[in-house]
């Protein structure tokens, strides 16, 4: 349960940082910065980097700020910020919704917010964020900066579209519109613990009707992704249990859940049918 | 292998210290430091049992490389109490018989210290949720619950 030997680099500058994995990306350089994935996958030798660059010196990272209708929030930004640094408008109430879930207390006061994005866990709450409102991550490299949007960012289970030179420098989500609704619902074995399945929902109501529906599901496949035709069941209509039965059994149909050794697919298609629905109960209240 | 410089305080203390990169926070502390107050149970965070407190944050320390606490203040069950007399939450432990074997011990009490300094008017609610956080093998939760709410109630009476 002891890391392997590697070098430690510590950059003061993004650029610094950039050049460090342009110059090391071929000898299994990693990242770090609240390490609270990696740190674990080294004690295990499941991850043997050459190299480690920590990030945490890197001043310029650590920025959490509202511009043009969105929400940029740095490669330093720990999950405890986002409780504690009033982001504002439904975007900032929902990242303070779903913050508790993830993990425990001591564990959000290292991890970061980029971080979890960045490992691309299935089961991440993030991850989850991330790809149901649809956010833009940020990647720089020694050869410039670029967007990706969060559908074409998951890959897999830990894997996404960064390269081995790239640092996913920010993740800029969207303001959403005073008066959207949200719920999140997750279901895990033991408190804290990774997921089984996890529900985000965000709608609006106009003249009583659902508008701009949202259903994000994570830990259920490979990576989180919308579920289009359980949005497509929800807009334009009024919010009633029946309809709320009706999306669920869409995001059912819809998914193509993975299997381990104690959840089958069946059992976790019925529980994000089930996380739906509750989701949906309780943004409609 | 080389070296690193680092530089803390723990419990008081200033340390100038040489380390590998690869050594984990909890292993500094106990093996350069020698203060071994601080249990190592499953040293990949999962038990909660290495729980210390550095820059007043609750933390694992077997998920923090050595080399990421440079500068830093840390705190670790000795600095409850060297001594002297306990720390109100040793003694609310002590009578609450919310210790058996007391190897997940000093995880709980960081762990509680460092979320009731933050917060001293934490609910039962908020409680059982933070203190989800560690293990107990000897599955004294209920009387770790019970210590908790009367060592916080302690806390404030010596603060006053």
């Amino acid at each position: 349960m002891k890391p392997a030997p590697f070098t430690l680099h510590r950059p003061a500058t993004l650029a610094q940082a950039t050049a460090l994995l342009h110059d090391l990306a071929d000898e299994d350089a990693r990242l770090i910065a609240g390490g609270q994935s990696l740190a674990p996958m080294m004690a295990f030798r499941l991850a043997r980097p050459g190299h480690l660059i920590d990030l945490n010196g890197v001043g310029e990272l650590a920025h959490l700020c509202e511009s043009g209708g969105m929400i940029e929030i740095g490669a330093l930004i720990r999950h405890v910020d986002i409780a504690r640094r009033a982001i504002p408008g439904v975007t900032g109430a929902l990242l303070r919704a779903v913050l508790p879930h993830i993990a425990h207390h001591p564990i959000r006061t290292r991890g970061t917010f980029c971080g979890s994005l960045a490992h691309a866990d299935p089961a991440s709450e993030w991850c989850l964020t991330a790809a149901t409102l649809d956010a833009t991550l940020v990647a720089h490299s020694a050869s410039g900066r670029r967007e990706i949007a969060a559908r074409d960012y998951f890959e897999g289970a830990m894997a996404t579209a960064l390269r081995a030179d790239e640092v996913l420098s920010s993740v800029r989500l969207p303001q959403l519109p005073e008066g959207a609704r949200f719920a999140f619902h997750e279901f895990s074995r033991r408190s804290g613990d990774f997921a089984i399945a996890a529900a985000l929902v965000i709608f609006e109501l106009r003249d009583g009707l659902i508008a701009q529906a949202r259903i994000g599901i994570g830990g259920a496949e490979d990576r989180p992704r919308r579920i289009s035709e359980a949005e497509a069941v929800l807009n334009g209509r009024k919010p009633s249990p029946e309809l709320f039965v009706e999306a669920g059994a869409a995001v059912a149909a819809a998914l193509c859940p993975m299997e381990d050794i104690s959840t089958s697919a069946a059992y976790r298609r019925e529980l994000a049918a089930t996380l739906t629905e509750r989701a949906l109960e309780e943004a409609a209240r | 292998m080389s070296k690193t410089p680092l530089h803390f305080t723990l419990n008081g203390r200033a340390f100038d210290l040489e380390v590998e990169p690869r050594r984990t926070l909890i292993d500094v502390i106990r093996d350069d430091c020698g203060f071994t107050g601080t249990h190592a149970g499953c040293e990949h965070g999962v038990c909660g049992a290495c729980t210390i407190i550095v820059n007043g944050e609750t933390v694992r320390s077997c998920l923090m490389f050595g080399f990421q606490a440079e500068g830093a203040t840390i705190r670790t069950v000795e600095s409850l109490s060297q001594g002297g007399p306990l720390h109100p939450l040793q003694e609310a432990f002590v009578e609450h018989h919310a210790l058996q074997c007391g190897f997940c011990t000093p995880g709980f009490l960081m762990l509680a210290v460092g979320l009731l300094e933050e917060n001293p008017d934490m609910d039962e609610a908020a409680m059982r949720d933070a203190l989800s956080s560690n293990l107990c093998r000897c599955t004294g939760y209920e009387n770790i619950l019970k210590a908790v709410k009367d060592g916080a109630q302690r806390m404030k009476a010596s603060h006053d």
